[in-house]
């Protein structure tokens, strides 16, 4: 007998022991699937707050304004120190007469015009590589000892604050899959000790029989697997139909604020990837429970 | 083909149910085990499938000593063998032919093949067309035959079966001593335990007599 053939007969039979009690089956792919989707949800409203907070600021910039004295010579050293620091993506000189001219357009022309001379120094827009908290800290340190340099600015401070906020949530996301895929590890070692209690006879005829361990044990980690997998998809249509729900609202929200911001629900690879997580947590918990519970070898 | 070498059993809790019996079967042998109740027959039987293991001695099929066979090894010791136990051990949830099936699901057999042994097995006991049913709706002695049929689907060439006719009247008692007789004249080893001393008589079989835990008789055919 082939591997597959050992495999498709394990799973027909997990599927006909799901069958044959539609109502357990549908309750635990419920507790399971009720579970999963607080998680799942957690990483969807993550996922759709860090899309927005790029789509608003960009990639936060840093600021660096020379002093009111530098020269030419001050730029050069400045454009050739930036185009050698590996951190820096991008980068753009704005000279005191751009600025000027901006504010002028700006409508300040007439209070600048009054002070006789340019009050504006020249100034460097930096793009960094990544967004990492520790990155801008360190750019920031580095620019400020350069000379010539009077004041770094961060740009976008709330942006950081953002990504600190969302790298908490993402924290908080995954220590609630822990805790409720620890719940679902053992609704399924419970659910798998019944049936074991359940099939005794049918487990002890069968080795009487001359049937092996890993083809007593194959139907329940099947079982196992597949509920999880059901629960999975409950999870999954929980989240679907929430972001169904609340979609409209939360855009009209945005609205208000002149943003255009639409919810959206996981996409193809985030759905694959929650049913095979509970897929998983389902086997685990199967696993643990026929080690445990068909470990004695009665007959 | 089946030895046993001063086999001493005794039970956790101290109470020796087998105190160093040894005695060999030789292939195509019928072999009647008999003795009083409590005497040790089902735990002789049980060794032989590996269900209980000595506490000393050794027990040996075709001169391999399965006294110590690894637990992964059990199951293919037991699917060369057919064995009916006291309590017929049948899944009341599974049609006749399911049951009998059993084995052949168990060893990966295909399905189509798989089916005809079936019904060749259920035919063989006298059940034939009866394949459909459930176990629930039988006799006692047609359930017993439905136990016989899941033990020589495999065909097995040992065939084990401990008190096939305890529940039965004599009549049925008879038509099962026949049907092992006929596993016997197909040549398979068939060592089966009885109450009852007349029942395989007409047979002349070779007998084993148990007797508090000891072999007090023993006679070959
Ligand atoms: N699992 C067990 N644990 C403890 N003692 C046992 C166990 N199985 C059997 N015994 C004891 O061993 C002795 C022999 O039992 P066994 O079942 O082999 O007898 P038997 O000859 O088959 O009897 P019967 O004709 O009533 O079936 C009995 O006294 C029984 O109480
Ligand atoms: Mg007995």
């Amino acid at each position: 007998m082939n591997w597959l053939n050992v495999h498709a007969r394990a799973f027909a039979q997990a599927v006909t022991r799901l069958a044959s009690q539609p109502l357990g089956t549908l309750l635990s792919a419920m507790v399971v699937g009720i579970a999963l989707s607080l998680p799942a949800a957690g990483f969807v409203l993550l996922e759709n707050v860090a899309t927005l907070a790029r789509g608003v600021s960009g990639t936060p910039e840093i600021s660096l304004f020379l002093e009111q004295g530098a020269g030419v010579d001050d730029v050069g050293e400045i454009t050739r120190r930036l185009q050698q620091e590996a951190a820096v993506a991008s980068f753009r000189h704005v000279s005191r007469e751009e600025a000027l001219l901006q504010l002028e357009r700006g409508g300040l022309g007439d209070v600048l015009g009054g002070l006789g001379s340019n009050p504006l120094p020249d100034a460097f827009v930096v793009t960094p590589r990544g967004e990492s908290p520790e990155l801008y800290e360190r750019l920031h340190a580095l620019f400020s000892n350069w000379p010539a340099v009077e004041h770094v600015q961060l740009d976008s401070a709330w942006v950081q604050r953002l990504h600190a906020l969302l790298g908490l949530g993402k924290s908080a996301v995954l220590l609630l899959a822990g805790l409720l895929g620890f719940a679902l590890v053992i609704v399924t070692f419970n659910t798998i000790r019944l049936q074991i209690l359940t099939l005794r006879h049918e487990i002890d005829v069968s080795r009487l029989l001359g049937a092996t361990d890993p083809f007593i044990r194959r139907p329940f980690y099947w079982f196992g697997s597949l509920q999880g997998a059901l629960g999975g998809l409950v999870a999954l249509a929980t989240v679907w139909l929430s972001v169904e729900a609340l979609g409209p609202p939360a855009a009209s929200l945005a609205a208000t604020y002149g943003a255009v911001f639409s919810l959206s629900g996981p996409g193809l690879h985030e759905a694959l990837a929650i049913i095979a997580f509970a897929a998983f947590l389902g086997w685990l918990g199967s696993a643990i429970s026929v080690r445990r519970h068909l470990a004695e070898r009665l007959v | 083909m089946i030895n046993f070498e001063q086999v001493v059993k005794s039970y956790p809790g101290g109470y020796t149910a087998l105190a160093g019996v040894s005695f060999e079967i030789r292939h195509g042998e019928l072999v009647v085990l008999s003795g009083h109740s409590g005497a040790g027959k089902s735990t002789l039987l049980k060794m032989i499938a590996a269900i209980e293991r000595p506490s000393s001695g050794s027990v040996k099929i075709n001169g391999q000593d399965i006294s110590h066979l690894k637990p992964t090894a059990i199951p293919y010791l037991r699917r060369s063998l057919g064995l009916v136990l006291q309590e017929s051990r049948l899944l009341f949830d599974r049609s006749v032919a399911e049951n009998v099936m059993l084995p052949l699901v168990i060893t990966g057999h295909p399905p189509r093949d798989a089916a005809k042994r079936v019904v060749a097995a259920l035919e063989r006991v006298g059940l034939g067309g009866r394949d459909r049913e459930m176990p629930a709706g039988l006799s006692g002695g047609e359930q017993q035959r439905v136990a016989i049929a899941r033990a020589i689907v495999n065909r097995p060439s040992i065939l084990i079966a401990d008190e096939p006719t305890a529940h039965l009247d004599s009549a049925y008692a008879d038509e099962i001593a026949k049907l092992f007789k006929s596993f016997n004249e197909a040549g398979v080893t068939v060592l089966v335990s009885t109450h009852d001393d007349k029942l395989f008589a007409e047979y002349r079989p070779s007998r084993l007599v148990l007797g508090k835990g000891l072999l007090i008789g023993a006679a070959a055919s």
